[in-house]
Parts: structure tokens; C-alpha cells; sequence
């Protein structure tokens, strides 16, 4: 917007810095010609005091390093949602020296809808005309000169999934800035017809008169976001002049009058008429010709004749998620058994080479089985992602979130509501994390959180390892029908506390359900793995730090405080006893009592007192003192509940032999049985979420009250549900 | 040619959008999508449990609610 700004940067010799935003509507190919204009120089933040996620990267032409920013995906620049605010700020904020406007080619009426607002901003923007390949396909012809004639902006063709015109797109967009810096803005003239001119005039003179907002917005964009009612734009000016926004209004109450008693419409209403009427003007001026059969069904409403199909749809669906689970174990499969073999490698080099003492005892039982027990199950999680980032990105998870919305809207809840869910876990194997943020696209805040308060109980990227390792111990012989019905089960609890929250603590109407089905699509490869390496990496990194200082901290809180002189002398004693006796079983015996000592020293450590102090309670479920620490750990990150067993249950036997498996343990373990492991994932599943998910929850509900409720409520609930069922199994003799 | 409510409409029956009487955030949803009076609308399908309704609207297809359905009007081709 800032022209001369522009210009400065581009001035300023080799490798200035300019800013250009992406911006297109959702499912344009936008984040696709991100990925192949950036490569992997791509750096992934939050935009300032919100959660929505920031790409940026870097496009280096003619030494000058262009800086891309890839603006969420909007349909419109409204304060309707969080995305478009996002947006709007951006360019009004951070002055981008450009717009490219990215356009699926094969809607061209719809994303200009968005074009024409970024034009009414008076933004420099530069078009590319995206999947021309598709549109070719479908028969759609665009005479790409006559629209940019029209429009007055540079335009061009694209496929952004071959990477075709991405460098004509860059040298076309440093022409647009230096042009811009040239001949200034240039913002569109259109008319929104006879009623709202002259009132969008005599507004805008008004507004220009008295430089109100006119230090960041264009007179005529404020005097037609007024009259479109825009919220935010409202409150500014509130702010910044009380008298000129009253003014405003008494301009424009006889226009909504008058338009309401004669046409019984809304000037925002008017508008919008107006710019489609405008597009379709464009595209009757020979824009657009189609040249294939317009009722052919395509290959898109042909799949979903089957896969959204009444009957055949939802069992498909059942299968699909069905299916994720077999690629996923069946794949990861060996690389998993490979990681164990090289932690076990690991622990037996240190067994082997260090003397007994405080810092065997913590590599071994603090460093390598916590951080290895995590990091073991990374294929899992590399795998699951990629199949969950193949459906999202093929369009199907739009498909289940439209199955889904009747059966959502009776709990309270929205279609877009499965996105935030199947995120935090759905399909096994998100993070509540990225799910609480996700729920930001609701609008309505009461289905929002709603939907925030019960996506903790989805089957997280981090309960996956505590419940595939309970799943190997104990039902070895149905791992995937055991997670699958972990997975129903996980869906069942989340929807009915949404039913309970929203019919008491949070009650309320539905908000709009206006969704885009996007035509299926065959994922590419690099966004796949694109996809997939940022959420595997997000975990690894947190194994790699949080998971080994929490691993330290909880040896540390299992080994201190140590046992007292005289009972250590008292266990040294019973040993040289039982060398001196030169019995038979000798070495059995010998290994009895270190079992006992060990046993006692964890019982007298920190961890221990606080676990032992809960087992009156915690029994009822049929959790030990072991479990105990394992759950209080796991507060911090779900997956600690792993490394604290693996240390606790490493710590109490014979033998640290490394290469036996925790599952294994476990297994053997006197007090667990197949009905112990149920009730231990059913509390894993329902019981408070981490504390990361906490501050999310209580920063996106806005109140730490809702972040201490959700550690109190789901704690208290998962209680009563793994008594409930351990107490009616005992009953049943299981 | 009949004027009838979206909801009313069948599977794979077309029109032209009349009118939209939705006001507010439903109605500004609605018309950033393209649904406005002279758009061509075909019914491409409902959900599984009969809501929501699937439209196709200028080369996309678009889900809508019943009750949201309600609110827009819809010249029908016979």
C-alpha cells in the first residue's frame, strides 16, 4: 500500500527485502505454490497474539530476496472469521509491497469475489491464475490478456503442483512492485448501483474530510465497510472518533431504510450483488468460454456418488479410518522393532561399561529408556501423519466433516468441528494441541468451546505409545481392532461430554454451516511430506527437550531421597548373609534381595510417598503406586506415562536388562491383568490434558478458569469412568 | 418456472437463486460463497442423514444446512 515504501526497499541494492502476501481462497493451490516457490526455506510461526499459523519463506530474483508470506485461506475480507481479521490486518498493518492473488482457474467467479476486495483495498495485486491444467481438462477457456486488460493487473497462468510459471509469477510480481512504486495504487472503480453510490460518495468525502482512519485504510474502503456493518472496523472508529462514526450512521439509516421497505434487503447484501454482478459482466465480456458439456459429471461428483453415498459413504468412511490403522501398524511395524533394537543396543554399551552408581542409573533408566521409549514410536507417528495428510489434502476429511455435521449438531457441536477433533486425535495419532487451535475457524464461541473443552479426549499422538504399548502387552493377538475401538470409544466419551456442556455450563443456538466440498484432488508429494515432516518433527523435538528434562527430573524425583543409612546396611547385611551361606540358590535369593531394596527405595523417593499416598484412592480403578507416578507424570506430556512405567518398572526388577521390553514387564507384572490395562486407557484417554493443551485451552477460551476446569472436570470424570468399569468387571470376574 | 425453497428442492434439480432473505453472519456466509439472486444452483446430494445439502454453484460444490437452506429462494427449471 505504501508505494513510496515500496520503492525505498527495492532501492536499497542487492538482497532488499521485500514483502509479498499469498492470498487466495481456501483449496486454491495456494500453500502448494508456497511449497514450490520457497522449497524448504520455509519457517512456520503464529501471526502476533493469535494462534492462526504463519508460513514465510523466501524467493531470491535479480538479487532481490523476495519475502513471502502465506496469508490464510479466505473467501472474503469480512471480520467474519479469525482467518479473514488475520489477513486484513496483515496488509493494512505490515504493508506487503504486494498481493499476489492466487485463483483456481477452474472457479474463476467465486475467487474474484476475493480479487475485487483486495482491489477495493487499493492493495498493489498481481494474479496467478492457478490448476489451468484442470481448467483445460474441464473444457474452461480463459482468455487470460482480456481479464488482465479488464482488471488492470498483471495475470499469470500457473499448475502450481508442476511448478509451471512460478518464475514468470515472480518476475511479473517484481514488475507489479516497481510499477506500483511508479505510477502509485491504482485501486478498481466499480459501481454497487444507484442506491449506494451516491451515499459511498458523499461517505467517503465525509471521511476524507475529517482523516478518519485515512492513516492506514483508503476513505472509500472505509465508507464501504461501514456500510456493510463490519465490526471491527466499527470499534476502531469508535475509537478514534465517536462523532464522524454517528455522522456516518445518519448518512446511512435512510439507504437501509429505503432499501429495506422497497427491496427488503440489506446494503451489505447490495454490495455483494454488486460485485458478482461485476464478475459475471467481466466474464460475459469473453473472460470465460466452456467448451465441454456442461452437465458432464466430473470425475469429482462421481467419487462422491459413491463416497459420500447414503449408506455406502458411512461404511466406507468406518473402513478408511479402519484402513489408516492397518497401513499404519503394518508398516511401521519394522522400522519400530529397529529403534528398540538400537535403544536396547544402547542400554546394554552403558550396562556393560559404566560401574553401578547414581549416573548409571540415570542414563540408563532416566536418559535412554525415557527418550528411547518416545522416540521409538516415531515411525508410528511418521506414518499415521502421512495417512491423516493424505486425507486431508485429497478432500476427503471435507467429506466426513459434511457426513458428520447432523450427527455433530446433536451434540451441540459443527461439521467443522471434526477438523479440530480428528487434529487433536480423531483418527489417531494428532495433538490436542494444534486441535484446540484448530477449533478458532468456529465463530460461534460457544460450540467453539464446547469443541475446545472435549478435543482433549481424542486419541492423541501421545496416548497412542501408552496405549499401543498396553494393547501389545495385554491383546497382543487384536492390536487393530483394539485401537479401533480405543478410537470409538475416545469419540463416544468427547461427544457426550459436548452433549452435557452445552446443554449446562455452556448453552446456546447452532451457528451457519457453510461449507466448500472441494474437489477431490491427488495429494502431491512434496506437501505430503512437507505435511508429515512438521508434525513428526514438532514430536521429536519434544521428545528430544521437554521429554528428557521431565525424564531427568522424574529419575530424579524416583532416586531422592534416597533410603536411610541403616536400612541400605541393613539389605548389604542380608546379602553378605546369604554369600557367606554358599546356598544352592545363592544367586536367586542374592537377586530377591536386590529386588526388595530396589522396591524400597523407590516406595521411600519423593515419586514414590506421592504414589503411595494416592493408592487408597487410585486402587479403585486398580491402579498401584507404579501407575500412580506414571499418571502424575504424564500430566506434563501424555507419553511420559511410557518412560515413567518403563523407569519405574526398570528400577523395581532383577535385571536392567535393556533389551526386554516394557510391554513384556508389564505383562508379567503381578496385579495387571488384561481388565487393569482397559481402565488404565480409559483414564489415560479422559484424564486432564497436558499441561501445553491447558495453557492452549485456557489462552483460546480466554480464561484460566476454563483451563482449570478442564484438569479438574476431565481428571474427575476419567475417575469415575475406570472405577465404574474396573469395579463392574471385578463383579464379572475379569 | 416456480419459486420454491431450496430445502423443497430435489436431488439433481437446478435453478436460479431469487432471493436471500438471510440477514447478519448467516446471510454475509451465504453471499461470500457466491449464493446470490441470478446464480444457477444444482442439488448434487444430501448427507447421509438427509442434512446437510450438497449444492453445486458455479464449478464448486457447497454444503448448506435445511434451516440454513430456508432462508434462500429458488426459481426452479421444470
Amino acid at each position: 500500500m505504501d508505494a513510496s515504501g515500496s520503492q525505498a526497499a527495492l532501492n536499497q541494492g542487492p538482497f532488499a527485502q521485500t514483502t509479498i502476501a499469498l492470498a487466495g481462497n481456501p483449496n486454491c493451490g495456494k500453500t502448494t505454490l508456497f511449497n514450490a516457490l520457497t522449497g524448504a526455506r520455509q519457517h512456520v510461526g503464529n501471526y502476533p497474539g493469535v494462534t492462526v499459523e504463519k508460513k514465510t519463506g523466501s524467493y531470491t530474483l535479480e538479487n532481490h530476496r523476495l519475502h513471502l508470506v502465506d496469508l490464510p485461506g479466505t473467501y472474503s475480507l469480512t471480520a467474519y472469521s479469525l482467518e479473514e481479521v488475520v489477513a486484513r490486518d496483515f496488509i493494512v498493518k505490515e504493508r506487503p509491497a504486494l498481493v499476489v492473488n492466487i485463483v483456481d482457474a477452474t472457479n474463476l467467479e467465486r475467487n474474484l469475489y476475493l480479487t475485487l476486495q483486495f482491489m477495493e483495498m487499493g492493495v498493489p495485486v498481481c494474479m496467478a491464475l492457478n490448476m489451468m491444467d484442470v481448467a483445460a481438462a474441464k473444457g474452461i477457456e480463459i482468455d487470460v490478456a482480456r481479464l488482465a486488460n479488464l482488471l488492470g493487473i498483471a495475470i499469470v497462468p500457473t499448475v502450481a503442483r508442476r511448478g509451471e510459471g512460478k518464475e514468470s509469477l515472480m518476475q511479473a510480481a517484481l514488475d507489479a512492485v516497481r510499477q506500483a512504486g511508479a505510477d502509485g495504487r491504482r485501486p478498481l472503480e466499480i459501481t454497487y448501483g444507484p442506491d449506494i453510490d451516491p451515499v459511498l460518495k458523499q461517505m467517503s468525502a465525509h471521511i476524507a474530510a475529517h482523516r478518519f482512519l485515512t492513516a492506514d485504510h483508503r476513505p472509500e474502503w472505509v465508507a464501504l465497510k461501514f456500510l456493510e456493518n463490519d465490526e471491527q472496523l466499527r470499534c476502531q472508529g469508535e475509537m478514534a472518533d465517536p462523532d464522524v462514526v454517528a455522522e456516518l450512521d445518519a448518512m446511512m439509516a435512510p439507504l437501509a431504510r429505503h432499501l429495506k421497505q422497497t427491496l427488503d434487503t440489506y446494503p451489505e447484501a447490495v454490495i455483494a450483488d454488486y460485485r458478482y454482478g461485476y464478475i459475471r459482466s467481466l466474464m460475459a465480456k469473453g473472460v470465460l468460454r466452456q467448451t465441454a458439456d456442461h452437465s458432464r459429471l466430473e470425475i469429482s461428483d462421481r467419487l462422491d456418488q459413491v463416497l459420500a453415498h447414503r449408506f455406502v459413504g458411512p461404511l466406507l468412511m468406518l473402513a478408511v479410518i479402519w484402513g489408516l490403522y492397518q497401513f499404519t501398524f503394518a508398516v511401521s511395524e519394522t522400522p519400530v522393532a529397529l529403534l528398540e533394537g538400537v535403544f536396547g543396543w544402547l542400554g546394554s554399551l552403558v550396562d556393560g561399561h559404566l560401574a553401578d552408581g547414581l549416573l548409571k542409573s540415570l542414563l540408563l533408566s532416566g536418559i535412554i529408556d525415557g527418550v528411547g521409549g518416545v522416540l521409538g514410536f516415531v515411525p508410528l507417528i511418521l506414518f499415521m501423519f502421512l495417512g491423516i495428510a493424505f486425507l486431508e489434502d485429497s478432500g476427503y476429511l471435507a467429506r466426513v466433516a459434511f457426513m458428520l455435521d447432523r450427527v455433530f449438531r446433536i451434540f451441540g457441536l459443527h461439521g467443522s468441528s471434526v477438523m479440530a477433533f480428528i487434529v487433536s486425535g480423531g483418527i489417531a495419532g494428532g495433538c490436542a494441541v494444534p486441535g484446540v487451535m484448530a477449533s478458532r475457524t468456529l465463530k460461534s464461541p460457544k460450540e467453539r468451546l464446547a469443541t475446545l473443552l472435549t478435543v482433549p479426549f481424542m486419541n492423541c499422538g501421545a496416548k497412542l505409545p501408552v496405549f499401543a504399548l498396553l494393547v501389545g502387552a495385554f491383546f497382543a493377538a487384536h492390536q487393530a481392532l483394539m485401537m479401533f475401538l480405543i478410537t470409538l470409544v475416545s469419540w463416544a466419551g468427547a461427544l457426550l461430554v459436548a452433549r452435557l456442556l452445552r446443554s449446562t455450563v455452556i448453552s446456546g443456538p447452532p451457528t451457519p454451516f457453510v461449507m466448500e466440498l472441494p474437489p477431490y484432488r491427488w495429494p502431491t508429494f512434496r506437501g505430503l511430506a512437507i505435511h508429515t515432516w512438521e508434525r513428526t518433527w514438532q514430536y521429536i523435538r519434544k521428545a528430544g527437550t521437554v521429554i528428557l528434562a521431565i525424564s531427568v527430573v522424574l529419575w530424579a524425583i524416583m532416586t531422592f531421597p534416597r533410603l536411610p543409612a541403616e536400612v541400605a546396611q541393613d539389605y548389604a547385611h542380608q546379602r553378605a548373609a546369604i554369600t557367606d551361606s554358599q546356598a544352592s540358590d545363592m544367586a536367586a535369593t542374592l537377586a530377591q534381595v536386590d529386588f526388595h531394596e530396589a522396591e524400597a527405595a523407590l516406595r521411600h523417593s519423593l515419586a514414590g510417598r506421592m504414589g503411595t499416598a494416592l493408592e487408597g484412592l487410585s486402587r479403585w480403578a486398580g491402579f498401584d503406586w507404579r501407575t500412580n507416578i506414571a499418571l502424575v507424570g504424564g500430566f506434563a506430556a501424555k507419553e511420559v506415562v511410557i518412560s515413567t512405567l518403563g523407569t519405574a518398572y526398570s528400577l523395581g526388577e532383577v535385571d536392567p536388562e535393556a533389551s526386554t521390553s516394557l510391554a513384556d514387564r508389564l505383562s508379567r507384572a503381578p496385579g495387571w491383568r488384561p481388565l487393569t490395562a482397559i481402565c488404565l486407557i480409559l483414564f489415560v484417554m479422559f484424564y486432564s490434558p497436558c499441561f501445553v493443551s491447558v495453557v492452549c485451552i485456557a489462552r483460546e477460551a480466554g480464561s484460566w478458569r476454563w483451563g482449570a476446569f478442564s484438569i479438574l472436570f476431565n481428571t474427575v470424570f476419567a475417575f469415575g469412568v475406570a472405577v465404574l468399569v474396573y469395579q463392574a468387571g471385578t463383579l464379572l470376574g475379569l | 418456472m416456480t419459486t420454491q425453497n431450496l430445502r423443497s428442492m430435489k436431488r439433481h434439480q437446478s435453478g436460479t437463486i431469487a432471493a436471500v432473505t438471510a440477514s447478519g453472519e448467516l446471510g454475509r456466509r451465504i453471499r461470500d460463497m457466491g449464493l446470490v439472486p441470478g446464480t444457477t444452483i444444482t442439488i448434487q446430494g444430501r448427507a447421509p442423514l438427509k442434512d446437510p445439502v450438497a449444492l453445486r454453484v458455479m464449478g464448486f460444490t457447497l454444503t448448506l444446512r435445511n434451516n440454513e437452506a430456508d432462508y434462500i429462494q429458488v426459481e426452479v427449471d421444470n
